[in-house]
């Protein structure tokens, strides 16, 4: 027994071979979920022409013409007027210019992009809030009937809320909520406080009881020991349980159409009426949605070292 | 640093009864441990003390004030939890310094006591360590520092042992001790192990089924135990049972086991007949062949400078405890003779020990 085995491989340990064969099969994954994306982002730097020709083109001239028709609202004139005017002052007037038509104003997609932040973010903030608290009382205080209720919050999931559409539009007509932010945020925030009280008592179980006690020994009221030893533990659950319930709203449709048509009108209602010459203006509701996609992306990239550190933490603390 | 006083405290949860109506005095310095079996109440009676769980009933002075029903916060008490409860997400130094935080202490008197208090324990070399990477002694001691930062009245500790391995945890009941040599600090230790808490303990307090069965020095419990339970609880191998049937009046000095006169310390009350035992510590056999008492042998376990031997008599089996330097064939006969001086008596229906001379001398010292 000279030589030492170096081909020896732990039993948990996946085989190299293993390894390779998952990382090919998660690049293909990757790789098929990423066309549609791509595609969408394609078509947001083709021209309307482009857009739509048929076979569909991937080797084209890029153009800024989908973003500068999704920013702005434009009339058509005639050669000689548009001659008549000073010289163009950026790209977009060019573009719009070369099209016969001039610019007349901003549209309406900022203002829409704005609400949607608002909204998601602000409900998302309160469903996690509301959801913490209220799971946090559920893990660590006798409350009298707890496993009805938490059944009860459950059981406000197990229909697809825009089953309740008529009466919540007929309440929200009553209230004046219609085409408000805050009624978005609280309408969706009611969706989502039931999925956050369950993902964060799941993960406020798995955190030792004895903590707390150690802080409230150590000079502390409950409140403080919650503040600074529960929700330093709980981060990974609540950015986990945060990113959730941000996608939900942020993606929200349904209701979204139903509840909001001018001032609290959210981005994704907003999209797909961005109409052109002669019907849909395929690029600019392509670089709509491109721009409609970055937040949760940054807010998923902020958060992903929180979420990796969940999956680790957990796994040898114990 | 204070006395803890303990008056009837009870703890029921539902119709369980966790902690049947203790009282018990740890006076101001002492250690005390609270020893029994898993299940006993130990832990449930040491929360009480914290504040971590409201009595059903009784009372708990600490420093001669009611606290029975104040808060956690408001106790100035210690607690060295079993699996530490470091906070992860502080580094040793502020997990140490986190309990003068709640006081309000300045920044720079933290960074003092904590520092002073590092050095205490010999940790101040990985103060800016994050906890989840420390070994268990060392994590052991962090708990400890953070007990000891802020001087309270008292510290509570439960089973803080119970994670480490048998090497190491010999070298942190001496650890502890020498540190409450030092700092002279009231505290109640629970454990399930006997020799921790013969050990370390000033008083041991043997808890079974949430009763406290004896309160009392090691060597009150070890010498004269109160009921058969204590007798058997302590002790490795525990005491010897021999179990009889008679009655004993006040005066008797011997007692009839199997028709051979057996010496014992003098009863000192009359106890009408019924099923008795006597309580042999192995250490208190010897072999005697002249001895009338006989049994065989029927196994015998090495322990390098002494051997355990069982003996098989009429009135059940018998551990001696005797010098390695003789060995003995299994089956054959051998003589026993017991110390008359530390021989107890018990009752087998309540378990309870029978005044004796034995039990006297306990209460003249
Ligand atoms: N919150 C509770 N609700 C119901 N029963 C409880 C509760 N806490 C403890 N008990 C019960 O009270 C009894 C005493 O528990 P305790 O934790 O005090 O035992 P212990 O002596 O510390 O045991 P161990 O050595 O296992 O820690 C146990 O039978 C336990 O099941
Ligand atoms: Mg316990």
């Amino acid at each position: 027994m000279s030589s030492v085995n170096t081909s020896a491989h732990s039993v948990v340990e996946p085989t190299p071979t293993v390894k390779r064969i998952a990382g090919v099969i998660v690049i293909l994954y990757a790789l098929v979920t990423m066309i549609p994306l791509a595609w969408i982002f394609l078509t947001s730097i083709k021209s309307p022409p482009d857009s739509i020709s048929y076979p569909p083109k991937i080797v084209f001239t890029p153009t800024l013409e989908g973003y500068c028709n999704l920013f702005t609202t434009r009339t058509r004139q005639t050669p000689d007027y548009i001659q008549s005017l000073p010289p163009a002052t950026g790209t977009c007037d060019e573009i719009t210019r070369s099209r016969n038509m001039v610019i007349a104003g901003p549209s309406n997609y900022w203002p829409r992009f704005g609400n949607s932040l608002i909204i998601a973010f602000g409900s998302t903030f309160l469903a996690v809030s509301l959801g913490t608290l209220a799971a946090y009382g559920f893990s660590r205080f006798r409350v009298p009937l707890a496993d009805d209720l938490l059944f009860f919050i459950l059981s406000t999931r197990m229909m697809p809320p825009i089953a309740v559409a008529i009466p919540i539009y007929l309440m929200y007509r009553q209230f004046g909520l219609s085409d408000t932010a805050l009624g978005m945020i609280l309408l969706y925030t009611a969706v989502n406080v039931s999925l956050a009280v369950w993902l964060l008592k799941g993960f406020i179980d798995e955190i030792p009881r004895e903590y707390e006690e150690a802080a409230m020994i150590d000079g502390y009221t409950r409140l403080h020991a919650f503040w600074k030893v529960v929700l330093p533990q709980a981060t990974t659950g609540i950015a986990a349980t945060a990113i959730f319930c941000l996608i939900f709203a942020w993606n929200e449709y349904a209701f979204a159409v139903l509840l909001t048509s001018g001032s609290a009108q959210t981005a994704p209602p907003f999209i797909p009426t961005i109409i052109g010459e002669g019907g849909q203006d395929w690029p600019a509701v392509a670089a709509g949605t491109t721009i409609f996609l970055v937040p949760i992306l940054v807010f998923t990239i902020i958060l992903r070292k929180q979420l990796l550190r969940g999956i680790t933490f957990g796994a040898v603390r114990k | 640093m204070s006395e803890i006083k303990i008056v009837n405290l009870r703890k029921q949860f539902g119709d369980f009864v966790a902690v049947e109506d203790s009282s018990f005095t740890v006076e101001d310095g002492e250690f005390l441990a609270l020893l029994g079996p898993s299940g006993c109440g130990k832990t449930t009676t040491l929360r009480m003390i914290a504040g971590l769980e409201l009595p059903t009933s009784g009372k708990i002075h600490l420093d001669g004030e009611d606290v029975t029903f104040n808060r956690a916060s408001a106790r100035d008490i210690a607690f060295v939890f079993q699996l530490f409860a470091l906070y992860p997400h502080m580094n040793v130094r502020r997990n140490i310094g986190f309990p003068l935080l709640s006081q309000g202490v300045p920044k720079a008197e933290i960074r003092a006591r904590v520092e002073e208090t590092a050095r205490l324990l010999r940790i101040d070399q990985i103060l800016d360590r994050s906890v989840s990477g420390l070994a268990g002694g060392d994590r052991q001691r962090v708990a400890l520092g953070r007990a000891i930062v802020r001087r309270p009245k008292c510290f509570l500790m439960d089973e803080p042992l119970g994670t480490l391995d048998a090497e190491f945890r010999e070298v942190m009941v001496h650890e502890l001790r020498e540190l409450h040599n030092r700092i002279h600090a009231t505290t109640v230790y629970v454990t399930h192990d006997q020799h921790e808490a013969m050990a370390m303990a000033d008083k041991i307090a043997v808890m079974n089924h949430g009763v406290i069965e004896q309160f009392g020095t090691p060597q009150e419990i070890y010498n004269r135990p109160a009921s058969m339970y204590v007798a058997d609880f302590i002790g490795s191998p525990p005491m010897n049972f021999m179990r009889f049937h008679s009655g004993l009046h006040r005066g008797a000095q011997s007692i009839l086991l199997d028709g051979i006169d057996i010496p014992v310390p003098e009863v000192s009350e009359d106890v009408r007949p019924r099923e008795l035992a006597l309580g042999v510590r192995p250490e208190h056999i010897r072999f005697n062949d002249a001895s009338r008492l006989r049994g065989a042998v029927y196994g015998s376990e090495y322990l390098g400078t002494n051997q355990v031997v069982a003996v098989e008599t009429a009135s059940g089996i018998v551990k001696a405890r005797i010098p390695a330097d003789r060995s003995f064939r299994l089956g054959e006969t051998v003589g026993l003779e017991f110390n008359p001086a530390t021989l107890a008596l018990f009752d087998c229906a309540s378990g309870r020990a029978i005044a004796s001379s034995l039990y006297q001398e306990a209460r003249h010292g």
